[in-house]
């Protein structure tokens, strides 16, 4: 990797994009052209232009992780992203998750086994949160990585659940994270 | 509405000539502050330049220092091998901050500008004199139990909210920009941020369009014996009440060198020599933390609403200095 902190100004050419009057989003892996301003978010990108509306809008200000969506692999909050800072993005929502059969994610299959929810308002959240969490832990610890509740309950904080079915979350992330190898 | 631009471009001299040339104009990287207070109205931006194509992402650990690019997020300088090793109170407190979503969205540069969590400012419309310079401070006689305790002034108590820069400012950091006529600068962390005083809205010493391009944090043998314990409302995914980064060399039971600053209780990330002179060449004991506590917040200014602060700041760091003065002695590993 090059130093990333230039000692002189670079002076390469740029490529700059003007405010669009439409952008083209990639979302669960299909290209969308809407109409939106810089102000848009992508949580409004996603249920007032493209119904997609499974990703839900809770605080809208980062605080409680019920718009929690997949933006090149990684979860962020997308009440907090301007849509058009992500044209060039692989988007993912809960409407991405599951396979094209019809079957559920083993994430939200476990979400289901566990009970794991009650109003189920801020259940996508969860789930896109949990399914980041997996990835993750696969990443730092190997595929046979396992988390504490407690762990858990930290790396799932960013996701808050009103109706308080947190013991129910924790135990549908631990069978998901049980299942993850091969072991159901 | 307002009307509101969005620009992005992929050289350090470009995105410093758009905002530099523009009143209004803003830089824009993660977004977990720009955005948020955008929809607030506590900002009004006409422009945002976006950073996060410039090539300012790296973490590369060099023999002596880390050098964090700009746009690194808060995730993954928590993990860096290096970091873990070298100062794990930065990682430590990366991972107290925000929550995972966040951290993955959020820059190491835009954390150090990070926004105060105070309700007055956010509202958009209280007198607030960092918002609307010249209203007044409505926290001063008003719901000021998350104020600061230190370094405030009489047009200003506004908490600097961040984990990070709580380790930051106790480790040798330096502050890499380059400013709007395309000259770089290297400014210590510890004057990066400015005291509120009679200018609470003028919150570090960067013009306008400087842009910080990373930071470097040097190596310090005690930093590998260093730790961040934060004291919040609930267990996880709350700002502090308070917080201490501490770092600790003992040498036969003699502290011979200490780092020490506070977070959740002052205006802006708060170093206190004081408090580390008042351990080195005593004994790791307990009377001798206390003491460096009472030091710490000997210029306090409580107010009606947090002066409980005072105590749960110097309870939080004599616990954070006796756990970590517990902890087994590691043979340094270069």
């Amino acid at each position: 990797m090059t130093d990333p902190i230039p000692t002189s100004v670079d002076q390469k050419p740029v490529a700059t994009q003007r405010p669009p009057s439409g952008m083209s989003l990639h979302f669960n892996g299909v290209r969308h052209m809407i109409p939106v301003d810089a102000r848009t978010t992508v949580l409004d990108a996603l249920r007032e232009h493209l119904q997609l509306t499974g990703t839900k809008k809770g605080c809208d200000h980062g605080q409680c992780g019920a718009c929690t969506v997949h933006i090149n692999g990684r979860r962020v909050l997308a009440c907090l992203s301007l849509a058009v800072a992500h044209t060039d993005d692989d988007i993912r929502t809960i409407e991405g998750v599951t396979p094209s059969d019809g079957a559920l994610h083993p994430v939200q299959e476990a979400f289901l086994a566990c009970d794991a929810l009650q109003c189920g308002f801020c259940t996508p959240g969860q789930i896109m949160s949990a399914i980041a969490l997996l990835d993750e832990i696969k990443t730092e610890q190997g595929p046979a990585a396992r988390l504490s509740s407690d762990e858990i309950r930290e790396r799932m904080s960013g996701n808050i659940c009103r109706c308080g079915a947190y013991p129910n979350i924790v135990a549908a992330v631990t069978r998901a994270m049980a299942g993850q190898d091969g072991a159901r | 509405m307002r009307p509101l631009t969005y620009e992005r471009a992929t050289a350090i001299d470009e995105v410093v000539r758009r905002v530099a040339n523009r009143p209004g104009a803003a830089f824009l990287a993660g977004g977990t502050t720009v955005v948020d207070l955008l929809k607030l109205d506590v900002i009004t931006p006409d422009l945002l330049v976006d950073v996060r194509d410039l090539p300012l992402g790296g973490i590369v650990a060099e023999p002596g220092r880390i050098r964090i690019g700009a746009t690194a997020s808060n995730s993954d300088v928590a993990v860096h091998p290096a970091v873990r090793e070298r100062c794990p109170v930065l990682a430590e407190a990366l991972l107290a901050g925000a929550s995972p979503q966040l951290r993955n969205m959020a820059t190491i540069a835009g954390n150090l500008l990070q926004r105060t969590r105070c309700t007055y400012f956010r509202d958009g419309q209280s007198a607030c004199n960092k918002r609307e310079p010249g209203t007044g401070c409505s926290a001063l006689n008003g719901v000021n139990r998350d104020h600061a305790v230190l370094g405030g002034s009489d047009d200003c108590i506004a908490v600097f909210p961040s984990d990070a820069c709580t380790a930051l400012a106790m480790l040798d950091t330096t502050v890499h920009t380059v400013r709007p006529d395309g000259a770089t600068r290297v400014i210590d962390f510890a004057e990066l941020h400015t005291a509120p005083g009679h200018t609470p809205h003028v919150e570090t010493v960067l013009e306008h369009g400087e842009l910080i391009t990373g930071l470097v944090v040097e190596d310090l043998p005690a930093a590998r014996r260093s730790a961040y314990l934060k004291v919040r409302d609930r267990t996880s995914y709350e700002f502090a009440l308070a917080s201490a980064a501490v770092a600790l060399e003992i040498t036969d039971g003699v502290v011979t060198a200490a780092r020490i600053a506070l977070g959740g209780v002052a205006t802006r990330p708060w170093r206190s020599h004081a408090a580390e002179e008042a351990l080195i060449g005593g004994p790791a004991t307990t009377e001798r933390f206390a003491g460096a506590a009472a030091e710490a917040l000997a210029g306090a200014r409580p107010l009606a609403g947090n002066a409980f602060k005072v105590r749960l700041a110097e309870q939080t760091l004599i616990t954070a200095l006796t756990d970590l003065a517990s902890r087994p002695t590691e043979e340094p590993s270069s």
